[in-house]
């Protein structure tokens, strides 16, 4: 038995007395609540999956197929995906990998077929131009945008000088909070 | 004015940007694979497994080679008019049975009519990922050199058929 499985259990034997404590009379609820917390940790047990065959391979294959998109989840890397299809790219990728194939000649393999969409930085193509320099472009944009605002509203806010009246005002108050500051 | 016509103008412009984005078909990736050659594949039949299928022996000829699966539900969809076209007789279409187990396949075919010259397996989908297929059902028209001319994914509908395929199928035959 592994310590995670044995921890998860003896957490869920202890769950179980402080409920039964708790409701001495509801024999159903807790024989339902054992099976439970004793299915939960057996249904964990399972989780890790065998270290394939080969670490090096795998961590090469993962580190590659995290630059590559599954076709049919889209939004999901290779690495990350659960479909069939990742599945199969992944096999393929650790074949070629097995087979002394440098990883640009895997990512060429499988940009040959399923073309750049594929690949999460795709290359800079006519095509691919916004993609790459849009945001650039956008921030130039905003960056003029932004210089002739300022002036602009540099100008608007020209400094006005204060009358007399208002020096005095102001030296009044001054001197009031410092007089207040003392006592 | 032009302080209360800026934001109106913004907002057309990102109006019109979504209008086209969200209009895409994000599952339409565009193939590589057209004006290339077909890959090259040797597969066991589906009904005869000692017999070894080439895809060289097709050279000469223009076919269509339809990717299919019995898990697949929209092949079933496409599939009418898969048997539709087979009674036509225009163009030969060859199955290539994707992922699929042998007893399934050939359940399905009996129960919904088989459309097909000739039927392949697939079952690791290898020649699948040779071909760049990724959603079922695909289909590929190539010509008698051998090359790929269109593919479609997802089923074929009569339009795509009617408008598409059926006039490149002839212009290449011709």
């Amino acid at each position: 038995m592994n310590l995670k499985l044995f921890l998860n259990l003896i957490i869920n034997y202890g769950i179980l007395t402080a409920t039964c404590l708790r409701n001495l009379f509801c024999k159903k609820q807790f024989i339902l609540l054992f099976f439970i917390l004793i299915a939960s940790p057996l249904s964990f047990a399972k989780e890790a999956l065998p270290v394939a065959e080969n670490p090096e391979i795998e961590k090469r294959m993962i580190i590659l197929s995290e630059e590559l998109r599954c076709l049919v989840c889209q939004n999901e890397s290779l690495a990350g995906s659960r479909s069939d299809f990742a599945k199969d790219i992944r096999r393929e990728i650790r074949e070629q990998l097995l087979a002394n194939k440098s990883d640009k000649e895997i990512t060429d393999f499988l940009v040959a077929r399923y073309g750049d969409f594929v690949l999460y930085r795709p290359p800079v193509r006519t095509n691919t131009m916004i993609l790459w320099f849009g945001p650039f472009a956008f921030l130039l944009i905003g960056g003029i945008l932004l210089f002739f605002f300022l002036k602009k509203r540099r100008k608007s806010l020209q400094e006005v000088p204060l009358t007399n009246e208002q020096l005095k005002q102001a030296e009044n108050l001054l001197k009031e909070s410092s007089d207040g500051d003392n006592k | 004015m032009i302080r209360y016509l800026l934001p109106l103008i913004a907002f057309i412009i990102l109006a019109a940007f979504l209008l086209v984005g969200l209009n895409l078909n994000p599952r339409k990736v565009p193939s590589p694979l057209i004006g290339k050659p077909a890959p090259v594949f040797n597969l066991q039949q589906l009904h005869e497994p000692e017999n070894i299928f080439k895809s060289k022996n097709n050279l000469g000829k223009v076919w269509l080679l339809n990717v299919w699966a019995s898990w697949c539900v929209s092949c079933r969809d496409e599939h009418p008019l898969l048997v539709q076209l087979a009674k036509a007789n225009v163009v030969p279409i060859y199955g290539l049975n994707y992922k699929d187990k042998r007893n399934l396949a050939i359940q399905w075919l009996e129960q919904l009519g088989d459309p097909y010259t000739k039927s392949i397996m697939d079952p690791e989908g290898r020649v699948g990922i040779e071909y760049g297929v990724y959603g079922v059902p695909e289909t590929y028209v190539i010509d008698k050199s051998g090359v790929i001319q269109y593919k479609q994914i997802g089923p074929v509908t009569v339009d795509v058929l009617e408008k598409t395929i059926l006039p490149l199928v002839k212009e290449l035959q011709g």
